[in-house]
């Protein structure tokens, strides 16, 4: 019967259920869609840099962060002297660009990077062969609808010729000539950081003791250790970052269930007082409210879900080269759990409200 | 009559604070009500009759005095005792029908039952038989908006009698009727009594409406004066 009751006052009133509902699945999209920016990003980053096929990096001594690009401050002449060391099968230095974010230009020795990484797949077009000739991965050209031949601007006033269409997910969405980067951003012969590849996976701590020697000012991991600084839990400020979303997607929720279910106690108040007059208790009172709230949580959280497939299906479809989201199932249950909890708290003020009006007074309500 | 009193009612005050005002509105009320009896109180607007009314049917507390319903202390009780006597032990019919506007006659007539304590989807032939006297049996799958007024006052007395309360409370019961729904919802309440024996205690304005019962108590400036 209390089940009954509720459904019915959710029928009875459609249009405030239905904003509600929205309102609590906006919260519930916004959780969903950060989080899934956040990991895509963390995915994407490991992904890259695990295709490159080395086994060690040397970033610059002013990187801060695995996500932060350091400027060009390593010396090629470094990369010689590091070949040279035992256990070493080759190194290749990069130097990047920051374009529009998340974009970023990456300048390689390409006959050298792909002896590490066996190459880019090539969907159209071929290799870098003009100074002014960029690669750009498939996602990045259906965004902006170029094919090879086409010309593009990446940096003002600098055009560039492209020669190839490439498979996302290695390296970069864009990637030139080291040299013509280095002296675009006059940074002489320097790199922001070196890949090296070893004999084998098991020389590879031997390799990084033996490079921190030679190298004592650098940042220098093996590949693994640097994939796993790119996971969502390790970045810093993520986890401060989804837990202020997660703190504003349930005060939004609560603020939202709150108004509502005040609205509810207001309009109904001559209902409440006659259901006082048949013996309901302050509990069913309250009982009723509650879950009229926690209807509205559950059914904003599958509407949020949806929504949040659909913010999914649009990045990928119309940005796939903006910030990649990925869905994570697991993140629904959680999110359900947020909107449920805030939609419990923001029903308490009005349930008890409700519960506590005085019956003759609730009667009288006009 | 010889049954025992059902309602006993003894110097009863009630005191309202209004601001920083006390309003009394009732002033020592005695008043004995016996089992099985149609009982109607009758008064001008502000006589105390609603308090009363309000009193007895556990809706609120008295300041002082006695008050016994069916063998209980109404003074001594707390809120939670006076929520649970309204569930079975006695039934109210309002002026404005106060049926729930979201729910089904039935649902509105199960939602008491459930409050109740009765499986709400349990047949009760008895029951049964009492829709059929008070002739709503085929417009319980309405809503109230898609019902007259008169339906919706029978409904409301359904409602009020479906766990069998000590006492049928009713106020200004034809109050928003026309002479005919007015005169069938009385003969309804009469029936009730004659045929089932329920106890009514009944206020009103109208002299006519108070004609209908057994006897007739008149109320002024919160007081029992007649």
């Amino acid at each position: 019967m209390t089940g009954k009751l509720v459904l019915e006052n959710l029928k009875h009133r459609p249009l405030r259920t239905m904003l509600s509902t929205l309102l609590i699945s906006v919260s519930v999209t916004l959780i969903l869609t950060l989080v899934g920016l956040s990991f895509g990003m963390s995915e994407e980053s490991q992904h890259r840099q695990s295709s490159i096929g080395a086994d060690v990096v040397i970033r610059g001594s002013t990187a801060s962060s695995v996500i932060s690009f350091s400027s060009a401050s390593i010396p090629e002449g470094a990369i010689p002297k590091i070949e040279q060391q035992p256990h070493v099968k080759m190194a290749i230095g990069v130097m990047n660009h920051s374009l529009d974010f998340p974009l970023v230009a990456t300048g390689v020795d390409l006959p050298r990077f792909d002896a590490m990484s066996g190459g880019f797949t090539y969907v159209d077009g071929g290799p870098l062969k003009k100074p002014d000739d960029v690669l750009i991965d498939k996602d990045f050209a259906d965004q902006k609808e170029k094919h090879v031949g086409d010309s593009i601007t990446l940096i003002p006033n600098q055009p560039w010729h492209i020669a190839g269409i490439i498979e996302p997910g290695k390296l970069a969405r864009v990637v030139v000539a080291l040299k013509v980067l280095q002296q675009l951003d006059d940074v002489g012969n320097k790199v922001s950081q070196i890949y090296v590849k070893v004999d084998d996976p098991g020389d590879i701590p031997a390799v990084i003791e033996e490079l921190k020697k030679l190298m004592p000012a650098n940042d220098i991991r093996s590949m693994q250790e640097y994939i796993d600084a790119f996971s969502v839990t390790a970045i810093k400020g993520v986890k401060p970052f989804l837990s202020v979303m997660i703190s504003v997607g349930v005060f939004s929720g609560f603020i939202t269930v709150w108004l509502s279910m005040y609205m509810v106690v207001l309009q109904r108040t001559r209902e409440i007082g006659i259901l006082k007059s048949l013996g309901a208790s302050q509990a069913f009172i309250m009982g009723i409210i509650e879950l009229e709230a926690l209807i509205i949580g559950f059914t904003g959280t599958i509407v949020g879900i949806l929504l949040s497939l659909l913010a999914h299906w649009l990045i990928f479809h119309f940005v796939p080269a903006s910030i990649p989201m990925v869905v994570k199932p697991f993140w629904w249950p959680i999110a359900a759990g947020i909107a449920l909890v805030a939609s419990a708290l923001g029903a308490l003020y009005p349930g008890l409200s409700a519960a506590r009006l005085d019956p003759i007074e609730a009667l009288a309500y006009e | 009559m010889s049954s025992p009193a059902i309602i006993q009612v003894t110097d009863l005050h009630k005191t309202y604070r209004v601001g920083e005002v006390d309003v009394p509105a009732l002033r020592g009320v005695d008043l004995e009500v016996k089992a099985g009896e149609f009982l109607s109180i009758i008064g001008p607007s502000g006589s105390g009759k609603s308090t009363l009314f309000h009193i007895i049917g556990a809706l609120t507390p008295p300041t002082s005095g006695q008050v016994r319903v069916a063998d209980q202390d109404l003074a001594a009780m707390t809120d939670a005792e006076r929520t649970r006597m309204r569930r079975r032990t006695v039934g109210f019919v309002f002026q404005k029908f106060n049926l729930l506007p979201n729910l089904t006659a039935r649902d509105n007539i199960a939602v008491a039952r459930y409050l109740g304590g009765s499986d709400a989807n349990k047949p009760d032939p008895q029951f049964e038989g009492a829709l059929s006297l008070l002739g709503v049996a085929q417009r319980l799958g309405h809503k109230p908006n898609a019902l007259s007024g008169g339906e919706q006052q029978r409904i409301a007395i359904a409602r009020a009698i479906v766990n069998r309360p000590a006492i049928l409370l009713a106020d200004e019961p034809t109050g928003n009727l026309d002479t005919e729904n007015s005169r069938a919802v009385l003969e309804i309440m009469r029936g009730l009594n004659q045929r089932l024996g329920q106890t009514i205690l009944m206020i009103t304005h109208n002299p006519e409406a108070a004609a209908y019962g057994h006897r007739t108590v008149q109320m002024r400036d919160g007081k029992v004066v007649g």
